[in-house]
């Protein structure tokens, strides 16, 4: 009894207390205040997923933009150098913890914020980012709603239309392909909307699909695939979280399939490579970057990764580069751009200013139309496995 | 359906049954003798599947199978004597949070170590290699599961029908006041009940993560659960019907999968819910379970 | 046991309280950052705190051990979503299905009676969102109802897994693809009236803030009603459920009668809390409600006291502040000042579940047991009278 006297009320001093202290330290990190000008810090929120589903990716990504930080540290400002600083919050790949985790980026009176990986938990927290004024740059989320409604949010990547459309085609002229099995997670936006598009432009096409979804947690997907074997499919289309596609390419190499196995920019990691290699799947997947593309990028964060242990078990333990790592080198870029063009570390003038930035960086050029803030760009790697360890590009697809 | 095409499916439902018997017998004999569902019993599964990958990659298999088999019981014991024994006169739903609490915190700290990437189950010699089966390619270890589920099933009854410790389980089972007036040492009842439960669950991980072998800090929870429903729907406490009941889950969930509806698959878990909400309604006791007073 | 002056005495301090928080709310919303940490968790807490008291009404009041409150809260934040999404945006949202089956809104409803600018609409968006929230507890209730007659019968962990099993029954549903132009499938459903649609517009950049405001406000409205509920015969009666079934009903309890009650009861406001927590995430979505939360909403409960609503309010405020605010210096690398190799990403749960651990086993009673917040003052006093 008297335990759960003092247990209360030590809490409830604790919780008045926190109360005082926040709302201290609200005022003192008023982003619109000119009070953190005058330090000569400005904050990029960095909003991505390190645990869950999506971790794997979500941290690939903070690579590509702690690299960019670590080789560009700095960005003039109305004359001034400013340094970056990089606040993290863990959105958790969970739709409802994306809520506080941008909240935190809110609170903590960052300018910009990049991210996320994965769409989901970037729609849900565009309204934060919104209602606060804080633009953010969307870096691999594609689907459609991250940017509609919002003028805040912008995205450097293309879009799930484009690239359901691209993955169509490409079944179609790669394999003449003229049935697909479609399977993705039950519930989940990313999934469900990929393989809506991909259906649409494959239909429209002549083909015909089976869909299927899966519970969210299930590891066996022996029955699916044996079922996609058993309708004698050209192709599975497969949009997965990176722990789903390790089961499925590992359970597809068991079950002897050589059906070619597609999958969408979330494939394309090294977990996943991992999987392949030393089996007969043929896997394409579509993405934003490859290997290559930019040697002087691949030399420089090879050997970031390399000299750095934490880095590296971010990467999943090797050096390979994943797509979302150099778009989020990239995104880091495209906020410095933005950073400068508006002159100021008002959140507000980097907003307006973002429409207009332009860069060239080491996935393409990009450029956000007007409308919804989306990257203007008609182009998607498709890479296959080489069932070794690595990627090889295998076409450039573009869509009018 | 075309019996050729239909047989994948029915051997990868009698896999995964098997797998499903084996969680599942822990759950009965917990559930027996504590009148508690542990909940962080799934997360056993998928810990002692993380324990494996950790080890062997230090220490050859025929080191790290068996040190697993230990590290699984101790766990499970440790989890018993710190998190439940405290806790022996206090509510039955205190004692079921408590299971939620160290569910909670067996994946938080998994997602900690793993730092929240899918890790590589280590191959197994033999029983990862594929053998084609009636044209269909299928793992030794799909094949191997039912009859080691079923020898491992056996021993345990007869472990239970034969021996002073099963004997006593079944007491404590019965009749838990009673039974400690007798003079049976309570403690060590419940201590070997989790030790069997774990033990089966760290084989039972080792025959799943074969076959899916990437793990997650959340693998352990969809085959927990399952092989809970497997449990309640054979009756829970008989260990007969929990393996029987895992069976059939096993075999209905790979079935649906197979059906050649569209959307079918979106009710695969939902089946199996649905099922246990029936059984528990029309028939509270199970396929196999004794008639007990205090379920309805 | 209390004399009727004192109960009167003590719902006028209540309500002051009440009161004064509120005023409370109002003043630090317009004084600080509207968009910070601390008004996120607080509006968080504003309806876990509802979902939770929900909870214990029936786990916790009336002993019934039931496992579906995110099952009832997906019911109504589907209900509230699916009703008040505006006409207009309904092509954007449903995207892949090409619009909608429900072809009205409350919204675009009561805009079209009051219009859609100044006081009236005001009135409109009030309106919409109390006839919405009313609705979406209703049909939770509905279906508590539905699945109440079955599986009420049962008893403890068996009607909580009958429970559990239902609310991922209810979640497969509202994924399923062929409902789509109704749920949105897979799809969020946005774009309907959220709290930070109450704020008011002074006009000249400045902005009136009631976005914390409104979710206490009805948090409290719920969670008041509940508080007489418990406190009128049907809540003596749930107790006496909770403490003796046979006993119970030897006194002439109708004991399904009341269970289902407090089955109902108790959904409709997990239902009117997930609508809450849909406006709250301004979307609603089915993978969001997984058994998950239902363990998260629960662990509350038994850290507040079972049986406690005051404690369960406190409760909810410190898990969502300690979990999601917090502990997050745990993840970063620094903590209190401490900086350690050891703080890295998911370090922040590791700690917190630790933390659970020890008020689970060694707190066994929560936070208040079955105290509520007036009795620790009330003993005081008997004490220093005793001295």
């Amino acid at each position: 009894m008297k335990w759960n006297k003092m247990l209360a009320l030590a809490l409830s001093g604790a919780l008045s207390l926190s109360l005082l202290t926040a709302c201290g330290g609200g005022t003192s990190s008023d982003p619109g205040s000119g009070s953190s000008s005058g330090d000569k810090v400005i904050k990029i929120g960095v909003f991505e997923p390190s645990t869950g589903d999506s971790a794997s990716g979500g941290k690939k990504e903070m690579l590509g933009m702690q690299y960019a930080n670590y080789e560009t540290p700095t960005v003039e400002v109305g004359g001034e150098t400013y340094t970056v600083e990089l606040v993290t919050a863990d959105n958790a790949s969970s739709t409802d913890k994306a809520l506080t985790a941008a909240s935190s980026l809110v609170s903590a009176g960052v300018s910009l914020v990049l991210g996320s990986y994965g769409s989901g938990v970037s729609i849900a927290a565009g309204p934060t980012f919104q209602q606060a004024g804080i633009p953010a740059i969307g870096v691999t989320c594609t689907n459609p709603n991250v940017t509609i409604d919002n003028d805040y949010y912008f995205r450097i990547c293309f879009l799930d239309p484009f690239q359901g459309t691209v993955l169509a085609n490409f079944a179609a002229e790669k394999f003449g392909a003229k049935k697909a099995y479609l399977l993705g997670e039950l519930g989940n936006e990313y999934d469900q909307g990929l393989i809506t598009f991909f259906e649409q432009a494959f239909t429209a096409a002549g083909g015909t699909v089976i869909k299927d979804s899966y519970p969210t947690n299930n590891s066996d997907f022996t029955t699916y695939l044996t079922k996609a074997k058993n309708e004698n499919v050209d192709v599975i289309f497969t949009p997965v979280s990176i722990a789903y596609a390790t089961q499925i390419i590992s359970q597809a190499s068991t079950l002897g399939l050589e059906i070619p196995i597609l999958g969408s920019d979330t494939l394309d990691d090294n977990k996943v490579l991992e999987a392949a290699s030393g089996t007969n799947v043929p896997l394409y997947v579509s993405t934003f970057y490859q290997e290559g593309g930019a040697p002087e990028f691949d030399t420089g964060i090879k050997e970031y990764i390399n000299n750095n242990a934490d880095a590296k078990t971010a990467n999943g333990g090797d050096d390979t580069i994943a797509a979302v790592t150099a778009m989020g080198y990239d995104a880091y870029y495209v906020a410095l751009e933005a950073i400068k063009a508006a002159g100021s570390t008002d959140p507000g003038a980097i907003q307006q200013a973002l429409w207009n930035v332009t860069y060239e960086g080491v996935s393409g050029a990009i450029a956000f139309d007007d409308e919804n803030g989306d990257a203007i760009r008609d182009t998607a790697y498709i890479k296959v496995s080489d069932n070794n360890g690595a990627w090889n590009l295998e076409t450039v697809q573009t869509v009018q | 359906m075309d019996p050729v095409k239909f047989l994948p499916f029915l051997l990868s439902g009698i896999s995964v049954g098997g797998q499903y018997a084996l969680i599942a017998v822990g759950y009965t004999m917990v559930y027996g003798i504590l009148r508690l569902i542990n909940f962080a019993h799934g997360d056993v599964f998928m810990v002692a599947g993380l324990m494996m990958i950790y080890i062997s990659a230090s220490l050859p298999l025929y080191v790290a199978i068996p040190l697993v088999l230990v590290l699984t019981v101790g766990l499970g014991f440790l989890i018993e004597r710190v998190a439940y024994k405290p806790l022996r006169t206090a509510p039955r739903m205190s004692v079921m949070i408590s299971a939620i609490g160290v569910s909670y915190l067996l994946q938080n700290t998994a997602t900690y170590v793993t730092g929240g990437q899918p890790m590589n189950y280590p191959t197994l010699p033999f029983i990862s290699q594929s053998v084609s089966v009636a044209g269909s390619q299928v793992t030794w270890v799909t094949i191997l599961t039912p009859f080691l589920v079923l020898a491992l099933v056996v021993l345990l009854v007869m472990l239970i029908n034969k021996t002073k410790v099963g004997m006593a389980m079944r007491a404590v089972a019965k009749d838990f006041e009673t039974s400690q007036l007798m003079g049976i040492k309570i403690n060590s009842v419940i201590s070997m009940t989790f030790i069997i439960g774990s033990a089966l669950a760290a084989v039972g991980s080792m025959l799943y993560f074969t076959n899916y072998p990437y793990i997650t800090p959340t693998a352990g929870a969809m085959p927990g659960l399952k092989a809970f429903v497997a449990a309640v729907f054979g009756g829970i406490g008989s260990i007969p019907g929990a393996v029987i009941g895992a069976f059939i889950i096993g075999i209905c969930e790979n079935i649906i999968k197979g059906l050649p509806f569209a959307g079918a698959t979106t009710f695969v878990d939902a089946f199996s819910f649905a099922l246990l909400i029936i059984i528990l309604v029309v028939k509270p006791t199970g396929l196999f379970g004794e008639k007990a007073t205090d379920k309805v | 046991m209390l004399s009727q002056k004192k109960n009167k005495k003590g719902l006028f301090i209540a309500l002051a309280a009440c009161v004064a928080v509120l005023a409370l709310v109002v003043v630090l919303e317009n004084t600080l950052t509207p968009t910070g940490m601390l008004f996120t968790v607080l509006r968080k807490s504003a309806v876990y705190a509802l979902v939770v008291v929900s909870m214990n009404l029936l786990n916790g009041f009336t002993g019934l051990f039931s496992l579906g409150q995110a099952g009832f809260m997906l019911l109504g934040a589907y209900t509230y979503a699916i009703l008040t999404v505006p006409v207009d945006k309904k092509a954007t949202v449903y995207y892949l299905y090409g619009g909608t089956a429900v072809k009205f809104s409350l919204t675009d409803v009561f805009q079209g009676i009051f219009g859609s600018t100044g006081v009236g609409g005001g009135i409109a968006l009030i309106l919409t969102v109390l006839v919405a929230l009313i609705l979406a507890g209703c049909v939770a209730a509905l279906f508590a109802w539905l699945i109440g007659l079955p599986v009420l019968r049962l008893k403890s962990d068996y009607l909580a897994i009958a429970t559990l099993g239902f609310a991922e029954i209810i979640r497969a549903i509202f994924q399923w693809d062929a409902l789509g132009p109704i749920t949105n499938g897979a799809n969020m459903i946005k774009s309907f009236p959220g709290y930070s649609d109450f704020n008011i517009d002074l006009g000249g950049g400045n902005t009136f803030y009631l976005s914390t405001f409104v979710p206490f406000l009805l948090s409290m409205v719920c969670i008041g009603i509940i508080v007489l509920l418990i406190n009128s015969s049907y809540g003596r009666a749930f107790k006496s459920i909770r403490e003796d079934e046979i006993a119970a009903e030897a006194m002439g309890v109708n004991l399904s009668k009341h269970k289902m009650l407090s089955f109902c009861i108790s959904s409709f406001f997990a239902g009117v809390g997930g609508a809450m927590f849909a406006m709250l995430t301004n979307m609603a979505q089915a993978r969001v409600y997984t058994s998950v939360m239902t363990y998260e909403l629960l662990l509350i409960v038994v850290l507040g006291g079972i049986g406690s609503i005051s404690g369960s309010c406190i409760a909810t405020f410190l898990y969502v502040a300690a979990s999601e605010w917090w502990l997050r210096g745990l993840d970063a690398g620094e903590f209190l000042g401490i900086k350690s190799p050891l703080f890295r990403t998911g370090f922040r749960m590791v700690v917190f579940s630790v933390i659970i651990m020890v008020v689970v086993l060694f707190f066994r009673q929560g936070l208040m047991g079955d105290k509520e917040l007036p009795d620790l003052f009330k003993r005081r006093k008997k004490q220093e009278v005793a001295k």
